[in-house]
């Protein structure tokens, strides 16, 4: 392997990683006492059911303002003392060098801070405060220092207050790889940069998953969808060296790692096939769906990939396709409501596309700055409604009919899908599609700030036009005032935030938690990053080598990191429950899409078919019909495709806003109101009743039954071993396979006593042998469903 | 003794020992998971009985009933008596009355603004005197245990935003429920059902009825471990829940049994706390598989409780068979049970429509409230009855002798509520003559809110998720508690 070393520069970030990781931690600490008295929860302000965080046992040697200060004046202190003008108390800001350093006080005559003399600083005396009118945060804020943060922030005045920009807001620097004590364990350069980290804390990288469990996880992170049998046998028994590399090569080339990349893109891009509110009429935007998973598949590079979604329209001499993809910022709910004040709800999906691009490309939230300044992040309201005003010149409705398909939009025939956009996969039983996409065709219109961020209070006085946040980057005069500069804007080289953003997103899909695990935050109250100079070293490559996403998803498979196993000591668990230090894989839960897909792939019940109008598999019956108008005709009610549409991969599912399909809900897809670039991991009830009940899973597990019975060839031992393998990708152990045995026999011959099932009971009874086994080893292989293993991956 | 620590003592420590009681496999599992899986995990019955989880003060009510009357009632056909409409039938609105409030699109275009009264009688009852109408017979009875607030108003003037503001507190959505935040804050008291639990309804009204949409009852950015879960009549009455054909209960258990032995080798083997917190969930959904079932069976309710709650209790599916279903599941300590019954929005065909829609819920609204109270229940139970918005005293679309419609009203409407520390026969808050303008103690839908947390025992600003860098709260940046009706 070929990496260079620059031992100098290893210098300048080591003070990054001598933080103890604990400190990271500390940032969040909260005083949590359990005596048996009452104690108010949310004392600063923490969530309830927050991770827990230990109290480091020392102050750091070294004081630093961004991993140790920051973070605390901003979560306590820039409420009232932050950018938002419109709150500001006393005169005094601590968001900016200025403000913070400046005389306050009528006379001037004193300084929040005073560096070095913390007798001096009223910050500190503040904090300090016996007296309950004066104490800082005040009491009516609901928010409170712990001791151990107080103590910080003298010792930081201390040792002379020393200042740095926000991290996120300064560009990437080019970083050379650390020197670490054993290169052999790398294979790339990721591992350099966790390894180091590890030496740090002491600790050592886990050793090798074992091939089966490596593999699994490989298939899943790729193409959402488990290795079969003879992908297994054949990576279990090559053993030449590029064995693994040939598999993440052939993967990258399937067109199921499209379908798997775009399943995560619907989400940041609130896809559905319904408008979302009230009556929540039918859309059509599959179209862009088929185009995403295309993009993914042609590997487009993530700068033309955004671009194209963000400002496809505008570009020179457009091509259809990348009008397309503009669809993107059509995807927001819509509303029908009859009495709505058109208004009203056109600003809401300008604001809506506003968030979402800030959001899903810069890790901001913007939306804070509707109302008002940022109350955390430099950005004014007027910058807010310099980023809204790119997406305003839509010509647009506020409030829509029943089938109509609401501009701008365009019309695409068969003709124009056989030249040009080969991707979209229209049935023969349509001749042509109605699709959304964005046009500036509302060129007059003008850009006002809105008080209080409400449609009908703008500020006449002043124009907006189109600008970003300068504590960003500045929108200079090079960039053309339009969704066209914004999109370059967002790929100039030294915007801090887009590649960073990026990458941090991609990670968060391979390696479970992002390197910032706020990926939806990178503002001031966002996490700090685990490995920042990693951060910074994938987004400067990324950028380099030409946004090229299926080169930064191999690298970061390759990586020893990624193929550590996920077995972890209590030792380890306890120093790093969260598994922000990567020295094991981390045990992650499939995704709602991956649990049904298994299920389906595994029973050979999965129809591998790409793209097309959404698909209504089984859902439990009512369910629409329980909360819709009774209006004939506004999907009343849900009756499940037959054949294929049945057994299609679940990003095909339809997607009604209202009712979503609940068991995806249940196992954490968010519902798709709203952009979301991060997922919840539960674990809950409902879940553990979908795995046990769901009529498709049943059905999943009848199917592969009967292929087991028909092949007369096994035994026993030779079927429960290819079941198990199937769905877990690895053979039972001894013990377990005389376990799931047992189980075989035990409800083969089980199901006489029960009195609440006496006529199921009744019913198995009077079956012949072939259907008892069939019952009997469909129960099998529901159960094997049902065990951990079947729903994890790593 | 300070009065927190009573009321834990009192409460907590009884159910506790109850509780460790449950059924197969509750003490085992509640001393196998592992600390660490609770942050994100289950929540055991150890940690909730712990007296910090979310109380910031001694609560009066344990649990809540909101009864949620979808599409906006009538108030001035129900509890807000205007003979004033009644005499000026016919004229317009006065501009000063009106003071440039903004329509919605459906009577926007109108070019005048008839007034019209209500076509149904009303009267004063009880010793509270409080106004009922005719709609509204067995209401009327009981308005002796009724708070009644007349002066809600919102900001919202259609549906959708409107609903969505009474139980998220923001008119956009993205927000937790209502009844997501108090799981959240303040857990469960029962280990075997949801804390959250939902019941439709749909009125006769109207046929075609404004719809609903899961999400109202959805956890927002919170836990999904707080979202509400739907109980539906049929043969499922929550989704996934009945063991599929050829699976007895016996089998369900043996399944459950191996699942459990092999998944903790893997705990052994991988050390992921995970898995113990994923062999305590599927020991809860098997306590539900019995507990939903049991809950739902109304078998053994006697002749007469069906009598106090109407024919229409009987059939599964219906307004007062969710009242009867609530009762049964405030019983068993489910902290927060929210009904929603579609149909009020009487935009035109009003007096028909609302009759009969009244009909949906007048015997069995009041009927739940006895019940509850007959069974010492009401007193730490918080029943809410109201819906989004009110409706104009200006006709929508034609005015004939009999016939009118109301638009959506935004400005004044009535709520009541019952038990759960608010003041029995009482009314608070006053509209003006026009029944458009509050004139006193005017009653913001975050102050309903603070008032209903202030009530289970939370500080409104100081029960807070952060999400993104921003602390959110139920209220959003306001409301009050309405210290006015608690006793």
């Amino acid at each position: 392997m070929k990496i260079k070393f620059n031992s100098k520069s290893t210098i300048s970030w080591l003070p990054y990683f001598a933080i103890p990781f604990i400190i990271l931690l500390a940032v969040k600490y909260s005083t949590k006492s359990y005596k048996n008295e009452y104690v108010a929860i949310n004392q600063s302000g923490s969530n309830v059911d927050s991770e827990e965080i230990i109290t480091p046992a020392k102050l750091p040697d070294s004081v630093d303002f961004i991993f140790h200060i920051k973070p605390i004046l901003s979560d306590r202190c820039f409420l009232c003392h932050g950018p938002d003008e419109g709150t500001r108390e006393g005169g005094l800001r601590l968001d900016t060098q200025e403000g913070a350093f400046a005389a306050i006080g009528k006379n001037l005559d004193k300084h929040a801070i005073v560096p070095g003399n913390p007798e001096n600083s009223q910050l500190i005396s503040r904090i300090n405060e016996t007296d309950s009118e004066k104490i800082m945060p005040p009491t009516s804020s609901n928010l409170t220092l712990t001791e151990y943060e107080k103590k910080l922030l003298n010792k930081w005045i201390e040792q002379g207050a020393q200042w740095k920009e926000h991290w996120a807001f300064e560009p990437p620097k080019p970083i050379s790889l650390p020197k670490i004590h054993n290169p052999d364990w790398a294979t790339n350069e990721i591992d350099y940069f966790i390894s180091k980290r590890l030496e740090l804390e002491g600790l050592e990288p886990s050793h090798e998953a074992k091939k089966e469990k490596l593999i699994r996880k490989l298939y899943f992170d790729l193409t959402g969808l488990p290795p079969s049998i003879e992908d297994l046998d054949a990576f279990l028994s090559d053993t030449s060296s590029n064995a693994y590399e040939k598999v993440v090569d052939r993967l990258l080339e399937s067109t199921a790692y499209g379908e798997r990349m775009a399943a995560n893109w619907l989400d940041l891009s609130r896809y559905g096939d319904t408008h979302g509110y009230q009556e929540d009429y039918e859309r059509t935007m599959w179209p862009w769906r088929d185009w995403v998973i295309s993009a993914f598949n042609r590997n487009i590079p993530y700068d033309e990939f955004v671009t194209w979604q963000i400002a496809g329209d505008l570009l020179p001499n457009s091509t259809l396709e990348q009008i397309v993809a503009t669809g993107f910022n059509r995807n927001h709910k819509i509303t029908q409501e009859g009495g709505v004040i058109d208004e009203e709800y056109r600003v809401e999906y300008v604001m809506d596309r506003t968030s979402t691009t800030a959001k899903a490309f810069l890790g901001l939230t913007m939306e804070c700055a509707r109302c008002h300044d940022h109350k955390y992040d430099p950005i004014s309201q007027k910058e807010f409604f310099g980023f809204y005003s790119f997406f305003n010149k839509v010509n647009e409705k506020g409030v829509i009919e029943f089938k109509e398909i609401p501009e701008p939009k365009i019309e695409i025939t068969q003709k124009e899908i056989d030249q040009t956009l080969a991707f979209i996969n229209m049935p023969d039983s349509i001749s042509k599609l109605g699709l959304m996409v964005m046009r500036d065709d509302a060129a007059d219109r003008k850009t006002y700030l809105l008080n209080r961020g409400v449609y009908d209070a703008p500020n006449k006085e002043e124009e907006i036009i189109p600008h970003t946040p300068k504590s960003v980057l500045p929108f200079t005069d090079q960039y053309p005032k339009n969704r066209l500069g914004l999109a370059q804007w967002l790929f100039k080289e030294d915007n801090p935030l887009t590649a960073r953003v990026a990458v941090n997103r991609m990670w968060q899909q391979i390696f479970g938690v992002g390197i910032v695990s706020t990926s939806d935050d990178f503002g001031n109250q966002g996490a700090l990053p685990s490995h920042p100079e990693l951060l910074d070293w994938l987004a400067i490559t990324f950028r380099e080598e030409g946004w090229d996403m299926k080169k930064l998803y191999k690298r970061m498979v390759l990586s020893s990191t990624y193929r550590q196993t996920s077995k972890v000591s209590s030792e380890l668990l306890r120093r790093d429950p969260y598994n922000k230090l990567l020295a094991r894989s981390s045990r992650s839960k499939l995704t709602s899409e991956m649990i049904r897909d298994n299920m389906l792939a595994v029973s050979d019940l999965l129809v591998k078919k790409i793209g097309g109008p959404s698909v209504k598999p089984y859902q439990p019956e009512g369910l629409w019909e329980e909360t819709s108008s009774g209006v004939e005709g506004l999907l009343l009610k849900y009756i499940p495709d037959t054949g294929e549409n049945g057994f299609r991969r679940s990003l095909y599912t339809f997607w009604k806003r209202t009712v979503p399909p609940p068991a995806m809900l249940i196992f954490d897809s968010p519902t798709r109101d709203l952009c979301e670039v991060k997922r919840q991991k539960t674990s809950t009830p409902l879940q553990a009743l979908v795995m046990m009940n769901d009529p498709q899973l049943m059905e999943a597990s009848k199917n592969l039954a009967n292929k087991v019975l028909n092949n007369t060839s096994m035994n026993e031992a030779d079927r429960i071993k290819y079941i198990f393998r199937k769905i877990t990708s690895r053979f039972p152990e001894e013990q377990e396979i005389n376990r799931l045995q047992n189980y075989l026999h035990e409800t083969r011959n089980n199901s006489t006593d029960d009195n609440q099932d006496h006529d199921i009971a009744k019913k198995a009874e009077a079956q012949n042998t072939t259907s008892k086994d069939l019952r009997a080893y469909t129960n099998l292989i529901s159960l094997i469903f049902n065990l951990d293993e079947s729903i994890i991956k790593g | 003794m300070d009065e927190i620590t009573k009321h834990f003592l009192n409460n907590n420590r009884r159910q506790f020992i109850k509780k460790m009681g449950v059924g197969l496999g509750g003490l085992a599992v509640a001393s196998m998971i592992d600390p660490l899986s609770l942050a994100g995990g289950h929540k055991s019955v150890a940690q909730n009985i712990l007296p910090a989880k979310a109380l910031h003060f001694a609560p009066k009510a344990k649990r809540v009933i909101y009864l949620f009357q979808s599409g906006g009632p009538s108030q001035l056909e129900l509890f807000d008596y205007k003979p004033l409409l009644s005499k000026m039938r016919g004229e317009d609105l006065p501009d000063s009355v009106r003071q440039g409030q903004r329509l919605t699109g459906m009577t926007a275009g109108q070019d005048r603004f008839p007034l019209v009264g209500s076509q149904f009688k009303f009267d004063q009852y009880g010793q509270s005197r409080a106004w009922v109408s005719e709609l509204m017979p067995h209401t009327a009875k009981i308005v002796d245990d009724l708070c009644f607030v007349k002066s809600v108003h919102t900001e919202a003037i259609n549906h959708d935003p409107a609903i969505t503001f009474f139980q998220t507190g923001s008119q956009q959505t993205g927000r937790p429920s209502m009844g997501s935040w108090f799981s959240y804050g303040l857990g469960s008291l029962n280990d075997n059902l949801p804390t959250f639990s939902v019941l439709l309804s749909r009125g006769t009204g109207r046929p075609v009825a404004q719809p609903l949409y899961s999400r109202l009852w959805g956890n927002g950015f919170l836990s999904s471990l707080h979202q509400g879960v739907q109980f539906r009549s049929g043969k499922d009455p929550v989704l996934y829940l009945k063991n599929p054909e050829g699976i007895s209960k016996t089998d369900r258990r043996l399944m459950l049994d191996h699942i459990s032995e092999l998944n903790m080798k893997q705990e052994a083997e991988f050390g992921d706390p995970e898995i113990g917190s994923r062999v305590a969930q599927y020991e809860m959904a098997y306590r539900m598989q019995t507990s939903v079932p049991e809950t739902m069976n109304v078998e053994d309710e006697p002749d007469y409780i069906f009598d106090m709650y109407g024919e229409d209790s009987r059939r599964p599916g219906t307004y007062a068979a969710n009242c009867l279903l609530a009762r049964r599941l405030a019983e068993r300590d489910v902290r927060f049970i929210q009904l929603y019954h579609m149909g009020w929005d009487q935009h035109g065909d009003l007096p028909g429509d609302i009759t009969n829609q009244s009909k949906d819920v007048d015997q069995a609204t009041a009927a739940l409230i006895q019940d509850l109270k007959q069974r010492g229940l009401l007193d730490d139970t918080l029943v809410i009855w109201g819906g989004e918005f009110g409706r104009t005293n200006y006709c929508q679309g034609t005015m004939t002798q009999t016939n009118y419609g109301r638009d959506h009203h935004p400005k004044c409407f009535t709520m009541f509520m019952a038990g759960g520390g608010v003041k029995p026969g009482f009314t608070y808050g006053e509209t003006d003559d026009f029944g458009y303008n509050v004139t006193r103690d005017p009653v913001h839908v975050h102050d309903i809110q603070a008032t209903i947390m202030h009530q289970m025992g939370i500080d409104h600003t100081k029960l807070t998720y952060k999400h993104q860098g921003r602390r959110f709260r139920l209220t959003d940046v306001s409301g009050h508690v309405v210290q006015d009706i608690l006793t």
